[in-house]
This record gives C-alpha cells, structure tokens and sequence, in this order.
C-alpha cells in the first residue's frame, strides 16, 4: 500500500468572482475579494482522499504556499478528508512574485523530505492558467509525470492514467513515484460538511519557510502591466450585400 | 417606446446609459418567463446597481404613474413579469452580491442577483447550505417573491419559513426593513410580520432588494431510494406513514403511471410503469441505515415492491434521473408542444382522492397530463402538454385546469402550493379566500400602493 500522497492546493480568487484590474495596471484587485480553493486543486484533494478511503493510501498531506490565509484552503483539504496540512510561508514581495518555478521547488523538496511517493496538482489555477508547476515538479524531481488525468487506477506500484488530449483519451501506465495533474472530469469534489469542518479543526498544519527547505524564491519573470481585455464594441446592421462587402473592404479584411 | 424623453434622461440620470435600455429585444426578453402566457413587454428596462438607485427610480416611476415591474432571473411560471400596462421593468440581476455571512449564526443576507445556485456555490467551504430548490436556478428573492417552495420543503420548508429579513423598497421609493435593519434572530414576536406579508406579494407591493436567510447545515450522508406502487393509495398511504414514523425524509416525490412512462421513454430506463415514489434521506450514515430500513419496511406492508436505494453520488443521479428530467419527458410525449404545470395542493389525506378524479377527468378529456408531486406536502403538478396554437385544446387545458383547481378548493386545499398567482389565478384567489380577506389584501395593497404601479395585473 502506498505511503504518502502529497496534494497542492492554491488560494485563487474564487471563480464566481468578476476579475476588476487595479487602476495603477499592476495586477488585479485582491483586497476584499472572496477566495476560495482552486477548483482543479478541490478535484486533486477529492482524488486523494478517495484513494485512502479505498485504502489505496495510508496519509494524505495538503500543502499550500503563501501568506497565513492559505490557512484556510488547507483547512478545506482537511474537511474533505485530507489527514494533515503544510502551510509554506510566503508572504509581500515573495508572494507577489510567487509562481510554478518556486511551487514546484518546494513541493519536490517536500516530497523527498515526506517520502512521498504519489503527487496530485491541479492541472492548472484559474488565476494564472500556468498549467506548469505539475510538469515542473515531475522533472526536478526526475519522476513520471500523468498531466490532465481524468482517470487515475493505481496498480500495485504503477499507476494508470487516462489522459484528455487534443484528438481524444490517452491511456499512459507510469511507475511510481509519480506526478498527476487533475482536469476537470477526474471526479465531482465532494462539498465539506459541518462535522467535518469542526474534526478538520484538531487536524496539525504545520509552518515552515522556504528557506527550511533550502528553496531559493527568486522570480525569473516580473509583471509589467495587467490590462482588461478590449471592451466589445457595438457590431453594424448592414442593409444589403453590397453594403457588407463595401464594409469589409474598408476594414481591409477582404 | 411610449415613454417621454424627458422620462428617459431622468431614469438615465439615476441608473447611467448602459443601465436603461429600450432595445426591443431585451424588452421583449423582460416581458416573459417559463410560463405559457404570452410576452408583454415592457417600455424600458433599468438596470439599477445599488439599492438607492432603485429607490431613485421609483420615485421617477411613481411621479410619472408608471407601472413597476420587478424581474429576477424570469423563471417563474405563472406570467409574473408581463408589463400588462407597459411600464418600467427594473431588472435587479446588477445586485449580486452575497453581503454578510454568518456561519456560526446560519444566517446570510443577498441581493437579488444571487440565485440559488450562486449561494451554494459561494456556501461551498462552509459545510452549510440554502436547501429550498424549486428546480430552476432563481433568484433568491425572486424566490421570496412568490413563496417558492421545492422538493425537500417536507424538510426544510418553504420561503416563508426560511426569510429572516427583507429589505423593501415601495412605490414611491420609501425603502425599510421589514424585521428591522441588520436584525437577525431566528425567531422573533416583536410587531407585525411584515416579512412573510412581503413573502409571495409577487411584486405587487414592493421591490425586494436583499432577503436574510435561514441557512443549514449540509447532509452528512445522502440515500436516494425508489419504490413502485400498486396504486395511488398505497403510495400516499406510505408517504404517510412515514412521516407519522418521525423518519426526517428529505424528499418525496410522486411520479403516475403516465409520468413514469414517459420518463422511461425518454431515457431509455425501464421502470414499472406504475404510481412510483422517489425518496431522499440525508442524516449520518447511522441514522440513514435506521431510516432507510424503516422506510422500506413501511413500504413493503403497503404492497410496494422494487424498493432500490443507492448511497454514492453516481448511483443515486441514475435513480433520480427520471424525476429530475420529468418535465422534459413530459414535453417529449408530443414535440412540438409547450407545456403548463398546475399546481394544486391539498391535506395529504386527500391526495390519493383528487389525484384519482384528477386522472379520470384527464382521460375523460383527452388530455395529456402526467402527474409529478411533492407527495410529503399533499402538493402536486399535472404537466398539461399542449399545443398552444390549438383554440380548442387551450381552452379544455383551460377548463380542466380550473375544474382541478376547484376540486383542490373543495377538499380544503389552495389553487396554488408553490407557484403563485401570477396573472393566470386571480380569479380562483378570490374564490380561495372570499371576498372578506381579499378586502382586507386590497386594502393592504391600497395602503402600499395607492397609486396601483407595482406590478399591475398580478394577484389581486
């Protein structure tokens, strides 16, 4: 049986959520706004832990990297049955610059240090659609990696994994350890309910830095500027098919 | 648009351009719902974003004599939203936000652009939830509006239970609380329940701009069972006995013969055909068994026979399939046609009565009519399929409508269990109350809104 899965989960802002780009056109506006797990992370934390209920896993450990509100996200991945939590402490300049090259450092660096031998990522944050720290995290690690998995079978020590690609399903059979990335139809999140909430409560997050784990967090990319999309404009009633092909040639499209 | 421009400029001043439309196709968008009755639409929409900017509005509407027409999210089933005088449609859906969350108090209070779904959605790391779920995804006040009700209200109960607090702004712009503002308690005796006078007014005596909701906690464990019956009788019988059992059912609905035909048709499924229950339990896996087992044994002494249940979600999706894409099945009994629920209710030891006379006046009449309810609450819906093109096939739906609406009347029940009285009931109202409390409902109404703007036509 299986020691030790290891599940990311990310603190996006929540999907419901109408994005407002700042007035100063550095980033998008945070402060006040409602946050939530990632949805891809919910879909991996819900893999997890219908792997120990099946018994296919001993532990399931949730990690989150940021300031002291990814606390909560971790405490959602306890509610849905995660056994216990990793809160790395990343916070100001660090934070803002944080991105799939840091997480996948330090989740590789979590991996050999909890022996784990099963990682389950979102494939991708809705905040910045990177769909890159899974793959990241496979090569540092030199694992296999199963990315956009959408069926997961574990085989005494392989894994099976359905892939959802381009021209259709890709069945992949990897040798653990391993690196899986959740898309959307790997399973149905189940929602946390009150009990569970108030036993996820005596469940251990524990704190550490980047640095205990002798991560550099250096960025290699800074944001120049964060603009909206164009706003649509209004299209044109035209009366006549002479009317459109004029149009056309004035907008040089034909 | 029939509106004077100087009316516009005003109404634009308020809400901005982009907030007040005369465009024919959003009108005509704003002038219906999923009912029957024909589109009536209104002169212009406003999109107010704030609840000051629908008080402005109104006070414009009100010196002007204009009609107002609240809209949510246009789901509703009885013709609601026609502008049957044109007017001013305000479309509320600018005002979505979720505003103060109390968890450990399991309150939460929304705009009316919150809809059902949207809340459990926003609710979904919290462990607690808004159960009342009339089907569609509507807007929470829309759904205090016409007292909606919904497949577990055997358990968790109707709008009127489960409204804390409205924020009302009236006619003339007046804008209060109806329990007081910012108040909460669960319970209270202190004045008037001016909430629930406001909840299932469908608009007619005020705009709803934030409601205050009682919420719950979300099922540990969920069990969906189904069980076919020899008749109608032991159906309700059962249903009965249940709940006299003190089993906390979730849900449980009543699907005919004809229903279960059609839903059998129209996903290939392969139920008896014969008066079916779909139940819900929702508890801690202890308590589900102790229900489960009761429940089943109760069915079994009633001659009931096929008794499945399932406890994990894909399971329980299949068994409920047929009851959730029971309209649908409905409509596919005859493509082409559009379809109207009644929605009568009586006291549940009369149900299996009108359901029987109900069935024989539909055959007498040729009429397509299969029968889904909330057995719990001795509530059910014929979904009279028809083609509205058809004088004569509208006009008997029309009679049998109001012969099954009698009949509920007779038995001491209401012409309407969940879906209001829109435009389509007003008559059968009166005749539900007598003329005595509908002088009183006038003259609440007279007092609210003298000058008759909010949502003309409708209830009364």
């Amino acid at each position: 049986m299986t020691a030790r899965v290891l599940v990311g989960v990310k603190r996006v802002i929540d999907y419901a959520v109408k994005i407002r780009v700042k007035p100063d056109n550095t980033g998008v506006v945070t402060d006040g706004v409602k946050h939530s797990m990632n949805p891809f992370c919910e879909i991996a934390v819900e893999e997890a832990v219908r792997l120990k209920e099946k018994k296919l896993v001993q532990e399931v450990v949730a990690v989150s990297c940021g300031p002291q509100q990814v606390q909560e996200t971790i405490r959602t991945a306890l509610a849905m049955g995660a056994d216990r939590g990793i809160h790395v402490e990343v916070s100001g300049k660090d934070y803002d610059s944080l991105g799939p090259l840091q997480v996948s450092k330090i989740l590789a660096a979590l991996a050999k240090k909890e022996e784990a031998s099963l990682i389950i990522l979102g494939k991708q944050a809705i905040d910045d659609d990177c769909n890159q720290t899974g793959q990241m995290t496979a090569a540092l690690l030199d694992w296999p990696q199963g990315t956009f998995a959408s069926e997961l079978v574990i085989e005494g020590d392989k894994v099976k994994v359905v892939r959802e690609i381009d021209g259709g399903l890709e069945t992949i059979k990897l040798n653990m350890p391993v690196v899986v990335t959740a898309d959307l139809r790997l399973n149905t999140p189940r929602y946390a309910t009150l009990p569970n909430i108030m036993k996820a409560k005596k469940k251990k997050i524990a704190n550490m830095k980047p640095g205990d784990l002798g991560v550099d967090m250096t960025s290699r990319v800074e944001v120049l500027r964060v603009d909206e999309p164009p706003q649509r404009q209004a299209g044109v009633k035209v009366e006549s098919v002479e009317d459109l092909v004029s149009k056309l040639k004035e907008a040089g499209r034909i | 648009s029939k509106l004077q421009p100087r009316t516009l400029s005003a109404l634009r001043a308020v809400a901005g351009d982009e907030g007040v439309c005369v465009g024919a196709a959003l009108r005509e968008q704003h002038g219906r719902d999923e009912s029957v009755h024909r589109c009536r639409p209104p002169d212009v929409v406003v999109f107010p974003r704030c609840v000051e900017e629908v008080s402005a509005l109104a006070k414009i509407c009100h010196h002007h004599r204009l009609p107002i027409i609240p809209f949510g999210t246009g789901t509703g089933l009885e013709g609601g939203v026609g502008a049957l005088k044109g007017g001013v449609c305000f479309s509320l859906r600018k005002m979505d936000q979720v505003l103060d969350l109390h968890q450990e108090d399991f309150d939460v209070t929304v705009e009316p652009g919150v809809t059902r779904k949207g809340l459990n959605s926003y609710l979904r790391d919290t462990g607690l939830w808004f159960p009342v779920d009339p089907g569609a995804d509507a807007s929470l006040c829309g759904m205090a509006a016409t007292s909606a009700s919904g497949t577990n209200a055997v358990r968790y109960g109707t709008m009127r239970e489960n409204v804390l607090n409205l924020e009302v702004v009236l006619a003339d712009g007046t804008v209060f609380c109806t329990a007081g503002r910012g108040r909460r308690p669960r319970k209270t005796s202190a004045g008037y329940n001016l909430t629930n006078l406001f909840v299932g007014s469908e608009g007619t005596l005020g705009l709803l701009t934030k409601a205050t909701l009682r919420l719950y906690g979300l099922p540990e464990s969920t069990v969906s069972a189904v069980c076919s019956f020899p008749s109608v009788q032991a159906a309700v019988d059962s249903t009965v006995q249940v709940l006299q059992a003190g089993v906390p059912i979730a849900r449980i609905e009543f699907l005919d013969d004809v229903m279960i035909d059609a839903c059998n048709r129209f996903n290939s499924l392969s139920y008896p055909i014969m008066p079916t229950l779909f139940l819900e339990f929702h508890g801690s896996s202890r308590s589900l068994e102790e229900q489960v087992t009761i429940t089943e044994e109760i069915t079994r002494e009633n001659s009931g026979s096929d008794f499945s249940w399932a406890e994990d979600e894909e399971t329980r999706a299949q068994l409920w399939k047929a009851r959730h894409d029971a309209w649908y099945a409905a409509l596919a009994l005859r493509p082409g046609c559009k379809a109207y629920s009644t929605d009568v209710c009586v006291p549940l030891s009369r149900l299996p009565q009108i359901i029987v006379e109900t069935k024989q006046d539909l055959i007498t009449n040729n009429l397509t009519g299969p029968i889904a309810g909330h057995v719990g609450d001795g509530n059910f819906h014929c979904i009279m399929v028809l083609n509205p093109e058809d004088p004569e096939e509208v006009k008997r739906v029309h009679e049998f409508t109001e012969r099954l609406a009698r009949r509920a009347l007779a038995m001491d029940g209401t012409c309407t269990g969940e879906h209001g009285v829109g435009l389509g009931k007003r008559a059968l109202l009166r005749e539900e109350l007598g003329p005595l409390a509908m002088e009183v409902m006038q003259g609440l109404k007279a007092t609210l809104d003298p000058k008759n703007l909010m949502n003309p036509g409708k209830v009364l």
